[in-house]
């Protein structure tokens, strides 16, 4: 007799806990062929509420470590990436795509991971400066974490896309709390498995699922998230800048281009990482 | 044997108001005209209404001018010119655009005293300061970007940086032609192209500028001025032309150029308001700690943004500090701007006076300590004394709010930790200030300090290569350095 397999229930990160939406809500999820294959947690204004305390608990904590030691620790991601790779590139399979596209989507991510964990402890050199002023005074510019930030994730190449949004945030010393794709959602929902399980302090990135028309208010005026980081067009761009206004938050918003190319190399690096930092310009008079 | 010490208090040389100090007028001409109309495409225009305001001197409420009122018509023709001169202006090869850039800070620095006495006069800052930092600050940044134009390759390893296109920008009254320089001289060293609006109470200089862009031999529309009130205001920033809108002013109008943006896709930095902290240590040096605390709050009148106006005193030395600084106050000279020996020159307009008069009674209001030193105000003209509230907690209003005057409030902490929290909890975080003779605590508190500036045994030093702006409701992007300049640029 063929064994019954055991089908895992899929809920998100938030805080290094597992949840499911506080409001109870799901969305069935169909692979290409129309088979049900899981129910995804429609997650509430009240979670990403939630989320935000958690990343804001964690962010002085993250900000704190030393760069060499959010280095090893998106190393650690990487690690725990390749581990599971093939079970990423046979969720990212459900939604019509070849073996081949599926696990270059999967290699490009774990890449753009090593690519971040060596900036760690480099972008400061490339981003701040000393600044040779006409007055005896000492003056230097640091780049410092923001805060917390939140990601709108968008539809297509839902790992790499999403890993892209939230790896140069996380790499400065912030924390995150990201949307994934509503219609792939699945490779978020595992990245978060494996997330929790990699060293990385449990708040630093929180993973929701659920529609985006639900949650975007909310990621537009909440005070506390800094930044909000969002794929979007149109009325969802002029919604979240709009939002933004209330706090003076600041936005990153990408064209949601069909085409973009996120496997390019121009999708990764220190001005991106740029985006997610505030500078600060300390100044020291120089005597005797 | 031990010397007795004496009962008496040393006693305190007080030159303030003892006795009468001969005027000391700074007589060199400024060179205002009657009238000033807009200049656009190269040229002054008269506005298409034909409507003109007066511009008044706060020193003593006099007219100075009558400066044109722009409309969409005109904010319109200033973006056709400047869109039009962006393509040859961005071609040219950076170093010919330094050149030019060069040639307007050396203009500038040979007429610096008559542009010194205009911005007082039209402005109401001491004549000390528009002569020593505003005037020789806005020619030191025009040098400073001049020398970027042709190096623009090495602002971001392994990105090209090309210009955006024709930039919108609104400046404040505060320090009108420093703040036309920092948004001028970025911009046209990246290549791009410019409208401009001064302050609707201090166009003069910028308007005076002009004069110094003809001598240069700039290219028509590389730079276009328009001036006018709020509503010249909001037409340069939602002309559909600009790529991108640089704000200096206050935070409420910061959120509302935010909201107008949205969804346009045009670039956006603002350089908004302040509450800074000054936190002084036990062990810091006092008698300079005193002076830049005085610095801090009373440079141009408080009319600063990154003004120290909450001064955070260790309890143990609470007492000696606001002691001497209140004896430090009684000499400050407050009174004609124009006077070489002044310090506290006019506010710079009836609305700010009303402003600061109504923040102060709410001080007053709220249960905390007023002193002001007794000083012989100017019968005509907008003034104001030094004033310092003592006993001040951080749920009173003059703690939480900007006043943009010279309002000074205090308050007390005891440790390194309460002193964080009470100088972080607020909604601004543009600058802060600390003194204490102990390095490692300056690293630390100048890390844990949520603010873009931070000054440690110092304050309000500025300087072209040093990035200035804020966190939260300060604002986003910095001025100054190759931060500033990497704002008016995109990267490819």
């Amino acid at each position: 007799m063929e064994r019954l397999p055991v089908l895992k229930t899929l809920k998100c990160l938030v805080g290094g806990a597992f949840i499911r939406s506080e409001g109870g809500g799901v969305y069935p999820f169909y692979n290409h062929r129309g088979h049900f294959i899981a129910n995804i947690p429609l997650c509430t204004r009240k979670d990403l509420r939630n989320a935000v305390e958690a990343a804001a608990k964690a962010a002085p904590g993250w900000a704190s470590r030393s760069p060499y030691n959010r280095g090893q620790i998106l190393y650690r991601v990487a690690e725990m990436l390749e581990a599971r790779a093939s079970e990423l590139a046979e969720v990212l399979k459900l939604s019509n795509r070849s073996s081949r596209d599926a696990l270059r989507e999967v290699h490009a991510s774990i890449e753009r991971v090593i690519h971040y964990a060596g900036w760690t402890d480099k972008f400061q050199a490339i981003l701040g400066s000393v600044n040779p002023v006409a007055t005896q005074h000492f003056n230097f510019t640091l780049a410092e974490p923001i805060g917390v930030v939140g990601v709108l994730a968008p539809e297509e190449r839902p790992l790499l896309a999403l890993l892209s949004l939230v790896l140069p945030a996380i790499t400065s010393g912030n924390t995150v709390v990201a949307l994934a794709s509503h219609t792939q959602p699945i490779s978020a929902i595992v990245l978060g498995e494996i997330l929790a399980v990699s060293d990385l302090p449990e708040g630093v990135v929180n993973l929701l699922s659920g529609r985006r028309t639900d949650l975007l208010p909310t990621f537009a005026t909440h005070e506390q998230l800094r930044v909000v980081c969002a794929v979007a067009n149109g009325s969802d761009r002029k919604a979240i800048e709009h939002g933004a206004a209330d706090s003076v938050k600041r936005t990153v918003i990408l064209n949601g281009d069909p085409a973009c190319d996120w496997f390019a190399d121009s999708m990764q690096g220190p001005c991106l990482i740029r985006d997610f930092v505030e500078f600060k310009t300390v100044w020291h008079p120089i005597g005797g | 044997m031990a010397q007795k010490k004496s009962p008496t208090p040393v006693r305190e040389l007080l030159f303030g108001n003892l006795w009468e100090f001969d005027p000391s007028p700074e007589s060199a001409s400024p060179n205002i005209d009657p009238r000033y109309d807009l200049f656009i495409n190269g040229k002054t225009v008269v506005p298409r209404s034909g409507k003109y305001f007066a511009s008044t001197s706060p020193r003593n409420g006099k007219k100075l001018a009558d400066i044109a009122e722009a409309g969409a018509a005109d904010v319109e023709a200033a973006y056709v010119a400047a869109s039009q001169a962006f393509p040859k202006w961005s071609r040219l090869p950076g170093a010919e655009r330094g050149k030019y850039l060069f040639r307007i800070a050396r203009l500038l620095q040979d007429r610096s005293r008559e542009f010194a006495v205009a911005e007082t006069l039209d402005g109401g800052k001491p004549i000390r300061e528009s002569r020593d930092f505003d005037v020789p600050m806005a020619a030191a940044h025009f040098f400073y970007f001049a020398g970027w134009a042709d190096k623009l390759d090495y602002l971001a390893a392994g990105r090209k940086a090309v210009p955006l296109g024709v930039i919108g920008q609104v400046i404040p009254w505060n320090f009108p032609l420093l703040m036309l320089a920092w948004k001028i001289a970025p911009a046209l060293a990246g290549g791009n192209t410019v409208v401009l609006k001064p302050a609707e109470t201090t166009s003069i200089t910028a308007m005076k500028f002009v004069s110094i862009l003809h001598a240069a031999g700039l290219p028509p529309g590389v730079v276009n001025i328009v001036t006018g009130a709020s509503e010249t205001g909001s037409a340069v920033i939602r002309h559909p032309g600009a790529a991108k809108i640089a704000f200096t002013g206050s935070t409420a109008v910061g959120k509302e150029i935010q909201r107008a943006t949205a969804g346009t896709g045009k670039r956006l930095t603002l350089e908004l308001g302040g509450k800074a902290a000054n936190i002084v240590f036990e062990d810091a040096p006092i008698d300079q700690a005193v002076e830049g605390i005085v610095n801090g709050i009373f440079f141009n009148q408080g009319h600063v943004c990154c003004a120290g106006s909450r001064l955070l005193l260790q309890e143990s030395v609470a007492d000696a500090v606001l002691r001497r600084l209140k004896l430090r106050v009684q000499q400050l000279r407050v009174g004609d701007p124009l006077d070489k020996n002044t310090d506290l020159g006019a506010i710079n307009s009836p609305q700010q006076l009303r402003k600061i008069q109504a923040l102060v009674k709410c001080g007053v209001h709220e249960g905390a300590d007023l002193y002001q030193p007794e000083v012989n105000l100017p019968k005509k003209g907008w003034y104001f004394p030094p004033t310092i509230f003592s006993n001040v907690s951080m749920s009173h209003q003059i703690a939480r709010e900007e006043i943009f005057g010279p309002i000074l409030s205090v308050l007390t902490f005891r440790t390194a930790e309460e002193a964080l929290e009470k100088a972080n909890n607020t909604r601004f975080g543009l600058s802060a200030g600390v003194w204490t003779d102990k390095g490692s605590r300056i690293l630390k508190m100048s890390g844990a300090l949520k603010s873009g500036v931070v000054w440690a045994n110092t304050y309000n030093k500025f300087d072209p290569a040093s990035p200035f702006g804020g966190y939260k409701e300060s604002g986003f992007g910095r001025e100054g350095g190759k931060h500033g300049l990497l704002e008016y640029l995109q990267l490819t």
